[in-house]
């Protein structure tokens, strides 16, 4: 189905929230770097693998922007920033324009002020949430399992059936591990945790996925306090 | 239509660079002046370094040893033979590195997959790593395509906001850890480039016969695209010189394709929760495409996602009938096979999809027994006579 640029399925959402997340997009200290309008040449959807395959436009992205149209923001920011793919091929533009940069954004907002359409983008992907927030590293080798990855072939089975002994097959001793990709130092990820715990980013995920919110609220909090520091994230 | 013929004629234009047109001033200026200022520190690059230079002729300095390798998650979690091989070449060529465990992902993939993040959350992340580094007296050097890009982006946004130095100067403070910016952001394949006349006087697997296209990372080149590495003999300045140098020291026919500039598919998030996107993608503009086009023995690609997604695409397609069975692998497992790196132990090319026993076969490298010897090596392992493999087993 192709993407709905009237703007009546959010016909009930009030203005001044749309403007309000609009105005939330462009207070980014990154917003003036990302945009600074348009020629309408569409080289950048020419370069986005996204617009060959979904009803997706980065010219779009920058026009709704540049004219400061905050129904067709809202459509945006709801129906069409998650099949962008963040490969930056809009780039190229002539006007110096990042529609993936903005696009980056606007995902953020989505997610900070908890969208539906921002959890619904987000389902399955809690998981990989988890890896990167709790460990410092996020593909782990424990993840190719053979039903999670059915359609990469027969040697994601291989792989996890001897995961253990072939890890330990690596010649790079900070490489035999299973959870994560590499050995990480007990004091980086309390590093980490603090870092989460001073920008906020935890708040972000609270707002998407409660219930994962939670758990990484009682590993993070628990280890913190095995080392002896004293946070909360609620 | 335009005829293919027409696009892959070589083309005779160069691209002529001028420091004066690049879309951001030098950053190497910059650096230094916030040094002075006393915003932060600045690691040099440690001597002896090799000099190239970026699409608009400004030199980049690209460390030779004392290195501190800030791994990637996805190569290591999921193609750990691309790490393997960066390392091993180091050892090969008796240069010195730290492989650290003081090192966190860049959280990146996660960022522009699900957005769970915020510009002061990840220029902290980079900083925490950079001043990690700092520490050891070794200078980090980037393995993954988007962490480079992503710090290069960091980079910029620090450059051009006091608050955010602000904000992340106080955070590192509150770990104990000093604001380091490193004197380059150097990406793993550019120190592959600029030892590619080294590892060719190592070669001992010809690879004249051998035919190649190349996938340049969109977060290499195209993020803060003026500081990648070109050259005026690889492609006129038209495209990164990383790899193409690479595999012509190594003898290899690069040949090219039309859609070279495109995404391999990856989409961070789609690759995970939306693969439909990233197979066709994938299968359709590019491995179809070389295929038809150039007929290629082998891959070569400098990045976790594309050497993920064009690797791994590629069996669902083949159900399909689609034309596909192209090898996939990195320019650090190539060039590590050249030095005649072991296949297994070294490469680890089990964790790949795609068949590469054909293109062992034309470089002459006997699968069959170099599989039976990392499977007695296994055996060992399994039997407890050893716990795990290590360099020695490997000849370095």
């Amino acid at each position: 189905m192709g993407l709905d640029l009237s703007g009546r399925q959010y016909a009930n959402v009030p203005l001044q929230e749309k403007q309000r997340l609009f105005d939330e997009v462009k207070a980014d200290l990154r917003y003036d770097d990302y945009l600074f309008g348009c020629y309408e040449c569409g080289i950048c959807v020419a370069a986005c693998p996204s617009a060959r395959f979904y009803d997706f436009s980065p010219r779009k992205i920058a026009q709704t922007m540049a004219r400061e149209d905050v129904d067709l923001f809202y459509v945006m920011l709801n129906d069409s920033v998650w099949d962008c793919s963040q490969c930056f091929s809009c780039d190229v533009c002539p006007r110096k324009n990042s529609p993936g940069g903005l696009i980056t954004l606007m995902r953020e907002v989505a997610v900070k002020n908890g969208l539906p359409s921002a959890q619904q983008a987000l389902e399955g992907y809690g998981r990989v949430v988890y890896k990167i927030m709790a460990t410092g590293t996020q593909v782990s080798p424990d993840m190719l399992q053979d039903n999670a990855f059915p359609d990469w072939g027969p040697h994601v089975k291989d792989i996890s059936q001897n995961l253990d002994v072939w890890r330990r097959a690596l010649p790079p001793d900070t490489m035999h591990t299973t959870e994560t990709s590499w050995r990480v130092d007990d004091k980086t990820i309390h590093e980490l945790y603090l870092i989460w715990h001073m920008t906020g980013v935890m708040d972000m995920i609270k707002e998407v996925d409660e219930g994962l919110f939670m758990i990484l609220q009682d590993v993070m909090e628990e280890r913190l306090e095995d080392a002896g520091y004293d946070v909360s994230f609620d | 239509m335009i005829p293919h013929s027409a696009i892959l004629k070589p083309s005779s234009r160069t691209f002529v660079p001028d420091p004066g047109r690049a879309p951001t001033e030098d950053y190497h200026e910059l650096i230094f002046e916030l040094e002075k200022e006393g915003e932060w520190e600045v690691q040099r690059v440690p001597e002896p370094y090799i000099e190239v230079h970026n699409k608009y002729g400004r030199t980049k300095k690209i460390p030779l040893q004392k290195t501190w390798h800030h791994k990637s998650c996805g190569q290591c979690g999921h193609i750990p033979g691309y790490s393997t091989a960066v390392f091993w070449i180091n050892r090969k060529l008796g240069l010195d590195y730290i492989d650290p465990t003081d090192q966190t992902s860049c959280t990146a993939w996660n960022y522009y997959a699900s957005a769970t993040s915020n510009a002061a959350a990840q220029a902290a992340v980079a900083m925490r790593n950079f001043a990690a580094a700092a520490e050891t007296g070794y200078f980090p050097i980037i393995h993954c395509a988007t962490s480079f890009g992503h710090y290069k982006e960091t980079r910029q946004q620090l450059l051009h906001s006091p608050e955010l130095r602000r904000q992340v100067r106080e955070i590192l403070a509150k770990l104990g850890k000093k604001l380091v910016m490193p004197e380059e952001i150097v990406h793993y394949s550019e120190w592959v480039h600029a030892v590619r006349d080294r590892i060719a006087e190592h070669q001992v697997v010809g690879m004249d016969h051998i035919r190649a296209t190349i996938h340049p990372a969109c977060h290499y080149h195209k993020l803060v695209g003026e500081d990648a590495v070109y050259a005026d003999e690889i492609h006129g300045r038209q495209r990164s010189a990383i790899i193409t140098g690479l595999l012509q020291a190594l003898g290899i026919d690069v040949r090219d394709y039309s859609t070279w500039h495109d995404c391999c598919g990856f989409g961070f998030r789609h690759i995970l929760v939306s693969r439909d996107f990233s197979r066709s993608f994938a299968v359709q503009r590019k491995i179809e495409v070389m295929k038809e086009e150039a007929d290629p023995d082998v891959l070569i690609t400098h990045d976790t996602g594309c050497v993920t997604t064009l690797d791994q695409s590629q069996f669902a397609a083949k159900a399909h009938g689609r034309n596909v069975g192209l090898p996939v692998m990195s320019d650090s497992q190539l060039a590590a096979l050249a030095m005649g790196a072991h296949p297994y132990k070294v490469l680890q090319l089990h964790w790949h999809s795609t068949d590469n026993k054909p293109f062992l076969d034309k470089l002459g490298i006997d699968h069959k027994a170099r599989w039976a010897e990392f499977e007695a090596a296994v055996a060992e392992l399994r039997s407890g006579a050893k716990q795990y493999l290590t360099w020695e087993d490997c000849d370095v």
